[in-house]
């Protein structure tokens, strides 16, 4: 019952796929450079000790640390993500960008950034995590280079914005196609959210880096910290959804189920993510409990969403299983195409992520975090979400995409399963050891195996957490060895190169309301329950700031 | 770019639910509803209560004047106690916290440098601690034993060998140890 619809088929350029290239070129050297220093973690919980064979270059546990966090959780994700934009945004219009020197300034502007927050990190005057809580001072550089990294997005998103504008005012009665649609929503996001981090900076950590003024707000830094920090999960976490919805539905042979209800959760994303930050401070002193609660209740809206996708993805798979000839309550999963590697990544993430979005839930959950706040329960929890709903997920999308902007084949779809499955199983023995440790009491972002008050009821988990962590180690060789041999494989036949994926909507996405395609209402909604929800709260901190705590650098 | 229209296909925009997702919005909707319920009447009215806003301190100066200048347990009442924390970069002050058992302990912690944690294993006592401010929970501490308390936040070089603890004596004991 379906109606076809002529959809823009327009191929990349040669000069888009490597504008695209040198940001998967960026992010996926990224992740396997941080990905090393995790496994250097896991493995010191069972007292087996790595750093100090990399110690003149490496200089603790904590610069490591600072590494895995940055290049993996801001790097990896930020120029995959960009690059995977621009990809869905030019191929969904079926046009290309308005001012692709917009674009490739953006992209520059990132990489300068990357390299000035490197150069710190290494010479190991900026080993602060990546949470970077003052009064933990870093050098300027650290500060300055992330705020480069930022400002290049946004450039890289006002050319997205100026290619949406100009392709609805040549078509100002279609619905957007759903791809470029929610790649355009989610760089609008990223541009309300990190309002925080670059008044954070701005305001004082810049300056304070650069002693102009001698001390910080620590507690102000958290807010305006957090006020971008949740909105940046979903930030990395939507475009992983874009392939569920969009994409994923089309390789497993079916369609998207609803077009207006994907729509509804990416609006409700936008509106709902920022307004959300007090759940990183539920124990935090200076914020009433008021208004903590009032967070809590915004972050169960921000679930609701979530519980959408969660239909609406399975449901479009079950079509495509039971298209394939699946039977029966669980014969359709069977008969999904597990053999693709970029299928068989995105369904595990989507396994692991049910139980991410459960510990999410319980980290949100107002006085439950008492229990949970800061312990290694939180790492454990978002390893199953940014490392692995999200990364795992990208990990699939680039089996296609790699291929498709390089004209090359996969390499071995054979070892891309390999490395999939023991993301997977790596993971769960990983997150699962964490969790438990966490509701121990087992602190994070600690050298567990040096720690003197480790009881010895916690050592079977912290092997567990080793091994873990070593499976993923063999997992991210593999997938880097994949990628590289990929890219520099010998051209094929066109005929053998994949195709972007795009799924088609099981009804015709020109039937979902119109209110469900303008930005205008939902960007007003977006800033008036941010006004609302942090308005007052930010403003009592700002007019009460103290400016106080000095810098240190105990490392 | 428009649609053929069929005679099955109703033409007019809708949201095109189908009713077991609709069913399945109810269900989340109440889900939820019941959580944040749930999470409510523990935190306003059973004392299952995150910290709040309490008051700021100078860290510079948390040394030499105010009650953190003196950090230790004092009894205000009986079986009622105040315990202030002072913590630094690599250790807390006092080290070592003794109560009796039943003992309700209101603790109120500060930083002199960076940012730490404290959260007393096994209890639901968790708390950031932020230079510039103070953190307060209270705690009945019912059962006999020996409570670490750690920090959780990363502080430097030092954190991992950064904890403290609190020891939960009998009554008797405790009354000999003060006498």
């Amino acid at each position: 019952m379906t109606i076809s619809i002529e959809r823009p088929t327009r191929e990349l350029t040669e000069s888009e796929k490597r504008f695209v290239g040198w940001h998967m070129l960026v992010a996926i050297i990224a992740l396997l450079v941080g990905s090393i220093f995790g496994p250097l973690q896991a493995l010191q919980y069972s007292n087996v000790d790595l750093y100090q064979y990399i110690e003149p270059v490496i200089r603790s546990y904590y610069q490591g640390l600072t590494l895995h966090g940055v290049l993996n959780a801001l790097v990896w994700t930020t120029f995959f993500i960009v690059g995977f934009t621009t990809l869905v945004v030019i191929k969904g219009l079926g046009r290309p960008l308005t001012h692709p020197k917009v674009n490739w300034a953006g992209f520059w502007v990132m990489v300068t950034g990357l390299v000035m927050t490197a150069v710190p990190i290494l010479l190991n005057e900026a080993t602060v995590l990546y949470t970077f809580y003052p009064p933990l001072q870093a050098s300027w550089a650290f500060y300055l280079g992330l705020t480069l990294v930022v400002v290049g997005s946004w450039i890289a998103g006002v050319g997205f914005f100026l290619t949406y504008w100009a392709w609805r005012k040549d078509n100002p009665d279609t619905r957007s196609p759903f791809i470029a649609f929610a790649g355009v929503l989610n760089m609008a996001m990223w541009q309300i959210a990190t309002l925080g981090v670059a008044v954070e900076i701005l305001s004082m950590l810049l300056p304070w880096s650069l002693g102009l003024i001698d001390a910080t707000d620590p507690e102000l830094a958290r807010t305006y910290f957090w006020f971008t920090g949740h909105p940046l999960v979903y930030f990395w976490l939507l475009p992983a959804y874009i392939s569920w919805y969009g994409m994923l539905p089309k390789q497993a042979g079916g369609k998207l189920f609803s077009d207006s209800l994907a729509r509804l959760a990416f609006w409700l994303f936008l509106i709902v993510s920022v307004p959300v930050g007090f759940h990183h401070q539920f124990v935090d002193p200076g914020v009433p409990t008021g208004w903590k609660w009032i967070h809590a209740t915004l972050t169960y809206s921000v679930f609701f969403p979530s519980m959408l996708t969660a239909f609406t993805v399975i449901a479009s798979l079950e079509y495509a299983g039971r298209k394939r000839g699946g039977t029966g309550l669980v014969g359709w999963i069977r008969a999904l195409p597990w053999k693709d590697p970029s299928v068989s990544a995105q369904l595990l993430a989507g396994i692991l992520f049910l139980f991410g979005g459960i510990s999410g839930l319980t980290n949100a959950s107002y006085n439950l975090n008492l229990i949970v706040h800061n312990t290694a329960w939180v790492p454990g929890h978002f390893h199953l979400t940014v490392a692995t709903a999200v990364t795992l997920s990208f990990m699939g999308i680039t089996y296609w995409l790699v291929p498709h902007i390089t004209g090359k084949k996969l390499i071995s779809p054979r070892l891309a399963q390999v490395q999939v499955w023991s993301w997977f199983v790596g993971m769960i023995i990983f997150s699962n050891a964490m969790h438990v440790l966490g509701l121990l009491g087992a602190p994070r972002r600690t050298p567990l195996g040096d720690a003197p008050y480790v009881p010895e009821e916690w050592s079977g988990h912290l092997l567990r957490t080793s091994i873990g962590g070593a499976i993923l180690l063999v997992s991210v060789l593999i997938y880097g060895w994949v990628m590289y041999k990929t890219a520099r494989g010998p051209k094929v036949d066109p005929e053998d190169v994949p195709e972007i994926p795009i799924a088609e909507s099981l009804r015709d996405p020109q039937l979902t309301p119109v209110w469900l395609d303008r930005f205008k209402p939902w960007l007003i909604a977006a800033g008036v329950l941010i006004v609302v929800a942090y308005g007052p709260q930010l403003w009592d901190q700002i007019t009460g700031m103290q400016l106080n705590a000095p810098g240190w650098t105990p490392w | 770019m428009t649609a053929t229209p069929t005679d099955a296909e109703p033409q007019k925009e809708s949201m095109g639910i189908d009713p077991y997702e609709r069913n399945w919005i109810r269900f989340s909707i109440v889900l939820l509803g019941v959580f944040l319920l749930a999470v409510t009447v523990a935190g306003f009215a059973m004392g299952f209560q995150v910290p709040g806003e309490e008051a700021r301190v100078d860290p510079s100066t948390i040394t030499e004047t105010g009650p953190f200048s003196n950090p230790g347990l004092r009894e205000v009442a009986p079986g009622e106690f105040e315990a202030y924390v002072v913590s630094r970069t690599f250790n807390f002050d006092p080290a070592e916290i003794v109560v009796p058992q039943g003992a309700t302990v209101t603790i109120y912690v500060t930083s002199q440098d960076v940012q730490h944690g404290f959260k007393i294993t096994d209890t639901n006592v968790n708390m950031q601690v932020v230079p510039g401010q103070v953190s307060k929970l209270t705690y009945t501490f019912d059962r006999i034993g020996e409570f670490p308390y750690i920090c959780h936040e990363y502080c430097g070089i030092g954190h991992a060998a950064m904890f403290g603890r609190v020891k939960v004596v009998p009554p008797n004991e405790f009354e000999e140890a003060g006498a």
